[in-house]
């Protein structure tokens, strides 16, 4: 609501030169804010040690940094290549499919000796077979003839309810005592990320937005149509091979972090798309993720300090991205 | 020049394209005609390796389309075709400024704009350069992607039905600005066309296509008779002449009036 502000106030000299240095604008406003917010997070009310409190609320800090970039960046992908706004990784059974990688691991393995694995190891395992579904998705998606869009959604959607399916079965067979290691594990929260997956996990995201730099100049020209970009010179099949990758690290990193996040990519991208008013990579993936992270931090700390609730925010940002989602698919179908 | 050599595409048991071998050299605008479904399109679409083929080579200025890398293509050809649909909201400058992608990839020089400023004023679009183009019409639509083609500056440019959706008035300019593309740039232009009348007028060659296969080539006064008309369209259309051109009198089939019984 401060950015409408701004810009309301700032509209009133020279549209049009703010209108060229809008995106710019924006990026500048969501990075104060994000300043802001984090120093808020880190300060408020420090009691006690203050090396303890700074470092547990640094690591939290951290971990929903990472979770907010990874989240916006791989739904801003998926939108492009798919060439579709309402998509997101989840919907197409990403994060159902780790949820059921870390489960089908502990009912075979058992959670104990599922846990002794070093951290780096295990993560690194989750995200090679994160990548063997993304590449059976690439066929789907590139595979035959038929590139129907609809069919995508609809094989993602029933493979996100197959793997969560499988995954509610493994957790009835359980023994009661693993499954609540288990649910330990699949909804950590923001208050308890593990410090040596935070490394692995920001190691894994700086290596995706350092490799994916070159892609997003083509991606803009991926954003308006496969054919349109092929016929400007853009390898489609190879941009988009690289970004389902991408979103398949991105997808392990945050669901290996926090679980699940349901629409929070759809919520933050969709509203990147509307503060900016463009759709060029140089933009988006930046202005969603400070979104994505300004509501994850400052989420938290209203939960925690103004409202001391025992609800997840993970919960609040379904809530609210479900309601947004079926806006949007209003909005789509009057169009 | 563009070469093809036994080009075949099916589609399960169909074979759209059946082992089409042609030759267009350098310069002049070809016409693609027949019937719907004769397979004029997927043919544009393969040499505009848009869609893959089958069997059979392509060759642009013997560069092989399926082998050589996407930016060097760009820069040799440019392809339009029939629907445009574009998945994101642009305005008719940006859409004109992703034509000069393939040459700037995106950081547009002062060049680039110049070509952007000159295929906007060439497609009449300058008083909406400013507008999203799905606020646009039919015509301004196709127009506007006609100026990004344009703006690619490409030596060989493949069209797919651009009238389409075009009044009298902006067809016969497009087609007008088509022409003066071959004979003032001395580009060559591939251009599937459903206005037997506009290949006539407009090509210098026509290559009519019928289950598949090229099934006449030549002049247009050579392929537009009434006889070869009947063998390609399955019609008997009157072929008159106007301006030392033939002309199809299609429209007026289906009524008596053409035989006097009215």
């Amino acid at each position: 609501m401060r950015v409408n502000r701004w810009r309301a106030a700032l509209a009133v000299n020279g549209r049009g030169i703010l209108d060229s240095g809008r995106p710019v604008l924006v990026l500048i406003l969501l990075g104060i804010l994000l300043a802001m917010v984090t120093a808020l997070f880190m300060t408020y009310d420090l009691k006690g040690s203050l090396d303890f409190a700074l470092e547990l609320r640094g690591r939290k800090v951290g971990g929903m940094l990472l979770v907010g970039f990874a989240v916006a960046y791989a739904a801003v992908l998926l939108h492009t290549i798919t060439n579709n706004r309402i998509l997101t990784p989840s919907l197409m059974g990403f994060d159902a499919l780790f949820v059921l990688i870390q489960t089908g691991a502990a009912f075979l393995f058992g959670t104990l000796a599922f846990l002794a694995i070093d951290v780096r190891l295990r993560f690194g395992i989750e995200v090679v077979i994160m990548l063997a579904f993304a590449a059976i998705l690439y066929r789907l998606l590139f595979g035959g003839e038929n590139r129907d869009l609809f069919l995508l959604v609809l094989a993602g959607i029933i493979t996100g309810t197959v793997f969560s399916s499988l995954t509610a079965l493994i957790m009835r067979v359980l023994d009661p005592n693993e499954f609540l290691t288990l649910q330990d594990l699949l909804f950590a929260n923001f208050s308890t990320v593990n410090r040596d997956l935070l490394l692995v996990s920001a190691a894994a995201v700086v290596v995706i937005i350092v490799a994916t730099r070159p892609l997003l100049g083509q991606l803009d020209a991926v954003a308006i149509g496969r054919e349109h970009a092929i016929n400007l010179g853009v390898n489609h099949r190879a941009v988009v091979r690289q970004c389902l990758v991408a979103i398949a690290v991105l997808v392990s990193v945050s669901t290996a972090l926090v679980g699940p996040v349901a629409f929070l990519g759809l919520l933050v991208s969709n509203m990147a798309y509307q503060l900016t008013g463009t759709f060029r990579h140089r933009y988006t993936p930046a202005a969603a993720g400070m979104i994505a992270a300004i509501a994850l931090i400052g989420g938290q700390f209203l939960l925690q300090e103004v409202f001391a609730s025992v609800v997840r925010l993970s919960v609040i940002i379904s809530f609210i991205g479900g309601i947004y989602f079926i806006l949007l698919l209003l909005r789509e179908a009057g169009r | 020049m563009i070469e093809l050599s036994g080009v075949t595409k099916r589609y399960g048991p169909n074979t759209v394209v059946n082992s089409v071998s042609l030759t267009v050299p350098g310069g002049g605008v070809t016409a693609l005609v027949g019937p719907n479904g004769a397979g004029k399109s997927s043919l544009l679409s393969m040499i505009g390796r848009l869609l893959p083929m089958d069997e059979g080579e392509i060759r642009v200025d013997g560069l092989d389309v399926s082998r050589t890398a996407g930016d060097v293509l760009a820069k040799k050809l440019s392809i339009l075709r029939q629907e445009n649909q574009v998945a994101v909201r642009l305005t008719v400058k940006e859409l004109v400024e992703f034509g000069r992608f393939p040459h700037s990839r995106g950081r547009l020089t002062a060049e680039d704009g110049r070509h952007v400023e000159e295929a906007i004023d060439f497609l009449e679009l300058a008083e909406f350069s400013g507008r999203p183009i799905d606020r646009l019409s039919g015509g301004q639509r196709q127009r506007a992607f006609i100026a990004m083609v344009l703006c690619q500056d490409t030596d060989y440019v493949l069209l797919d039905e651009p009238l389409n959706n075009l009044d009298m008035r902006h067809a016969s300019q497009t087609m007008g600005l088509i022409r003066r593309l071959a004979t003032e740039l001395n580009k060559t232009i591939v251009i599937v066309l459903h206005d037997i009348n506009f290949a006539s007028y407009h090509a210098d060659r026509v290559v009519a296509m019928k289950d598949g296969a090229i099934v006449a080539d030549g002049t247009p006064r050579e392929i537009i008779t009434g006889l070869s008309m009947a063998e390609i369209f399955d019609l008997e259309v009157p072929v008159h002449s106007y301006a030392d051109r033939p002309v199809a009198a299609y429209f007026a089939i289906g009524s008596r009036r053409l035989h006097g019984q009215d």
